[in-house]
């Protein structure tokens, strides 16, 4: 079967979720482009949207409306040429709104699951659950008028066990999008024991045609993303709980070690808010599903327990927006940190000057992560940047050097214990999946 | 057309151009509409003329409201500039970027018919669409019947095809030096007036940028870069056109006014691909006719103003001209021949390149540059006009040279 007779009947599982619809929106799109093609014209593409809620398959039809005009605004030269033949299609403005309509009329928003009995491809971006995705699993592959390939977007079950309980002989890869799908350029690929070569080479043509890196990843619970993330997480959230006395209290610490690994280690996101993107529950399940399956290791947080006890979960409204979690948001900046203790929120102005204070002044070579990622001159900034770090004794100084030298260390945890090919591999995940401007196997800070 | 009678132009104002460079420009906040800048440039002229009272008529150059702001019937939009204006004589007038243009060449016939004083206006507003819709828009200045086979971007994809027809027949590497030049000369003279849309520029070297920046047609079009074209903008222009009569009417002495010297206007067949892609054959036409009938010579202008849509459209105006022979105005241009203090400057305030291209205000934009100019009003873009060169021009151009108006001023 070549590459586009299988991508002529495909369903997305979980089509509504934050991961499910960018998956949706960059297959939708790939399926429209092929159906385009003149060779293609008499064939029929059907894109199933599963997902268990109605209310979330409403809105994602004008999540989907809203970015296939964007993706079709950008590359309209070369919808001019897929309807040059169309007499009745003159102006941009045409084009576009065709276009729209050509992909959305591939897509069918449903919610049973019978609808991907007929598809050769499935993706799946459901709950991170291993015995709902066997199930699931189990279900279509018994059920199938055909012999379908499933792509899951797990970032943590390994692969091979989905595959033997769900009894998909080799049928299935794990094919892990980052946040959010449409935007970030990484995939991580990883094959089990049994997977097929065809299956793998159908994904590596599919992430091409979707001009996304890929990156290997052995099939080891938490892959590298989140070997990596998930390890680092509880290091902050280590280091928040430890240093509370340094500087006032738990709540003064937490904002300390975010505002540290955000503007010091120069990343997008301070370690908290990072774990506030992903989903505080999320990132608590994640942990559980890797932690039984790690050797002289406990990948646990019994503050992440709290928290989830508390009812701070953290995560994204179907709007995009940020919940609330370790951090609270107005307008997606935090004013407010949660005070365990009191089970309330208390706001950052109240003490950020006298924890500013504490962890003394930035290198004078600082500049804010948006400033130096997209530079032509990254490297040459980071190095002066973390040169200056190093001869530096403040208390936030001693915080990065000792937060990136874990960092540091995770990430060769990950080569040494075959997850990850080489460093090359960890550092490219990070960078590319979540938008690090540098590798955390680096030399930069000592 | 010599006028029968003395026909005058005074107290230009220009909007600011608004658009990508302005500071204060984010496409993503509400911005001023077309009522806004209808109201400040006529307000500007009325000003400095003594009010609405001594105006008999006006007139507005506009290319596409319709679509760009949804808004037709233009003329009702006088006399909410003024009362004065009210229940007077309006119209408005279309020949898409030469709009303004027209503007010009209805005010000058409104005066040769018996007006005194003709208030002319030229507006667009057009960032209200993503420019990838724009192009939709700005594509009727070329025959709709073509639209299905044109780019994208339809206007820069026909002023690629002709830079590309002159690389061919001459040389890319002189060329893009000239074109680079000419960008050069744009951004240094738009750095000079606050109203214009480059204006904070701030770029150390613009012939460098633009010389390197190899055009990309996976991304645009073949042979031309961004910097090569004009820019979407917001802006609008007004000056009074007068009689002898009107200016004592306005209390304006005729040495601070332009005495219009010729005007002509010249219309090529929209349906008909241009004969030769290397030339600009409908501008040669009406700025030699108009030289020819107002008895003077190329050496005798000081300074013109020409349309700039895009670099190569300058250099081949360099040609029309005369300036030059066919296939060395890039070398003209690259030899700063054009610069501000070349021997002949063009578009000192930055031209369509930089001070902006509010499609229907371009041409009563130069004519208040040239205003300004031979008055002594540039302020700091003001360039020297000598004794023996004592007249301006302005060359406006709708279309692919299709709707030209070429104006011979000197001062009153």
């Amino acid at each position: 079967m070549k590459y586009e007779e299988r991508l002529q009947n495909v369903t997305v599982l979980g089509a509504a979720g934050k991961m499910g619809s960018g998956i949706l929106l960059l297959t939708a799109v790939e399926m429209a482009d092929l159906s385009l093609q003149t060779e293609n014209r008499d064939k029929i593409f059907v894109l199933n949207a599963v997902d268990v809620s109605d209310e979330a398959l409403h809105g994602l039809m004008g999540y989907l409306r809203t970015q296939v005009r964007k993706i079709a605004e950008k590359k309209t030269m070369l919808l001019r040429s897929f309807y040059a033949d169309r007499a009745d299609l003159i102006e941009n403005f045409d084009i576009i709104d065709e276009y729209i309509f050509d992909v959305m009329n591939i897509v069918r928003p449903v919610n049973a699951m019978e609808a991907a009995y007929n598809s050769h491809v499935i993706f799946e971006a459901i709950k991170e659950d291993p015995a709902l995705k066997v199930k699931i699993f189990k279900q279509i592959k018994e059920n199938s008028n055909v012999e379908p390939w499933f792509f899951t977007n797990t970032s943590s079950i390994p692969i091979t066990e989905l595959d033997e309980q769900a009894e998909l002989n080799g049928n299935v890869v794990g094919f892990h999008f980052y946040n959010p799908p449409a935007i970030q350029k990484l995939v991580e690929l990883i094959r089990a024991d049994k997977t097929k070569d065809e299956v793998n080479d159908f994904a590596l043509a599919y992430a091409k045609r979707l001009r996304k890196i890929i990156v290997p990843s052995n099939d080891i619970a938490g892959f590298i993303g989140n070997g990596h993330f998930m390890r680092d997480a509880l290091y902050g959230m280590q280091e928040a709980e430890k240093r509370a006395n340094d500087f006032g209290g738990y709540v003064n610490s937490v904002y300390a070690i975010n505002k540290v690994t955000q503007d010091m280690l120069v990343r997008p996101m301070g370690i908290f808010q990072l774990i506030d993107y992903v989903g505080v529950e999320v990132c608590s399940y994640i942990m559980s599903v890797m932690n039984p399956k790690l050797d002289n290791e406990d990948l646990h947080s019994t503050l992440l327990d709290t928290m989830i006890s508390q009812g701070i979960t953290g995560g994204q409204y179907s709007s995009g927006a940020q919940k609330d979690g370790f951090l609270k948001y107005e307008k997606g900046r935090p004013v407010a940190i949660w005070d365990v203790n009191t089970k309330a929120y208390v706001n950052i102005s109240d003490f950020a000057s006298a924890v500013d204070t504490k962890l003394g002044a930035a290198p004078s070579s600082m500049k804010p992560w948006k400033a130096i990622n997209f530079s032509k001159k990254r490297a040459a900034t980071l190095e002066t940047i973390f040169s200056e770090m190093n001869g530096m004794d403040t208390k936030g100084a001693q915080i990065a050097k000792a937060y990136n030298m874990r960092s540091n260390e995770i990430g060769r945890l990950l080569v040494d214990s075959n997850v990850a090919a080489n460093d090359d591999d960890v550092n490219t995940v990070m960078a590319t999946g979540f938008f690090h401007a540098y590798g955390p196997i680096n030399n930069f800070l000592k | 057309m010599i006028p029968h009678k003395k026909v005058y132009m005074y107290g230009g104002y220009n909007t600011i151009s608004l658009g990508t460079g302005r500071k204060e420009f984010n496409p993503k906040k509400e911005r001023p509409g077309i009522e806004h800048y209808i109201s400040e440039a006529g307000k500007g002229v009325l000003k400095q003329i003594g009010g609405a009272d001594v105006v008999d008529d006006g007139v507005i150059g506009n290319f596409m409201a319709a679509r760009f702001n949804n808004q037709a019937n233009l003329p009702g939009f006088l006399p909410m500039i003024d009362k004065g204006l009210s229940m007077k004589y309006g119209t408005s007038v279309e020949g898409a970027c030469g709009s303004g243009g027209l503007s010009l060449q209805t005010g000058i016939r409104n005066i040769l018919s018996g007006s005194d004083v003709t208030l002319s206006l030229g507006v667009e507003v057009q960032n209200t669409m993503k420019a990838i819709y724009g192009a939709d828009v700005l594509a009727g200045a070329g025959w709709y019947k073509k639209r299905k086979d044109g780019h994208a971007f339809f206007f820069p994809g026909q002023f690629s095809d002709r830079a590309g027809a002159y690389y061919e027949k001459y040389d890319k590497e002189r060329a893009r030096k000239g074109m680079s030049q000419w960008y050069a000369n744009a951004m240094e003279n738009a750095r000079l007036d606050p109203t214009a849309q480059e204006y904070h520029n701030t770029n150390p070297n613009p012939y460098e940028a633009c010389l390197k920046m190899e055009p990309n047609a996976k991304f645009f079009v073949p042979n031309l870069n961004v910097l090569d074209c004009s820019k979407v903008s917001d802006g609008a222009s007004g000056i009074a056109i007068a009689s002898e009569e009107g200016l004592k009417r306005m209390g304006v002495k005729p040495s601070d006014a332009v005495e219009v010297v010729c005007a002509v206007a010249a219309t090529r067949d929209i349906t008909q691909d241009p004969t030769d892609l290397t030339e600009l054959e409908a501008i040669k036409y009406a700025v030699q006719k108009a030289m020819k009938e107002a008895s003077i010579t190329i050496g005798q202008v000081a300074t013109a103003e020409v349309h700039d849509c895009f670099t190569i459209a300058g250099i081949l105006t360099v040609e029309a001209l005369g300036l030059a022979k066919r296939g060395e105005g890039c070398d003209f241009v690259a030899a700063k021949h054009t610069a501000r203090d070349g021997k002949f400057p063009m578009n000192t305030s930055g031209g369509l390149i930089g001070w902006g291209h509010p499609t229907g205000g371009t041409g009563v934009h130069q004519a208040v540059t040239i205003w300004q100019q031979l008055t002594g009003r540039a302020g700091d873009y003001q360039v020297e006009i000598p004794n023996d060169r004592p007249y301006g021009m302005t060359i406006n151009m709708g279309g692919d040279d299709v709707t030209i108006s070429v104006i011979i001023y000197k001062r009153g």
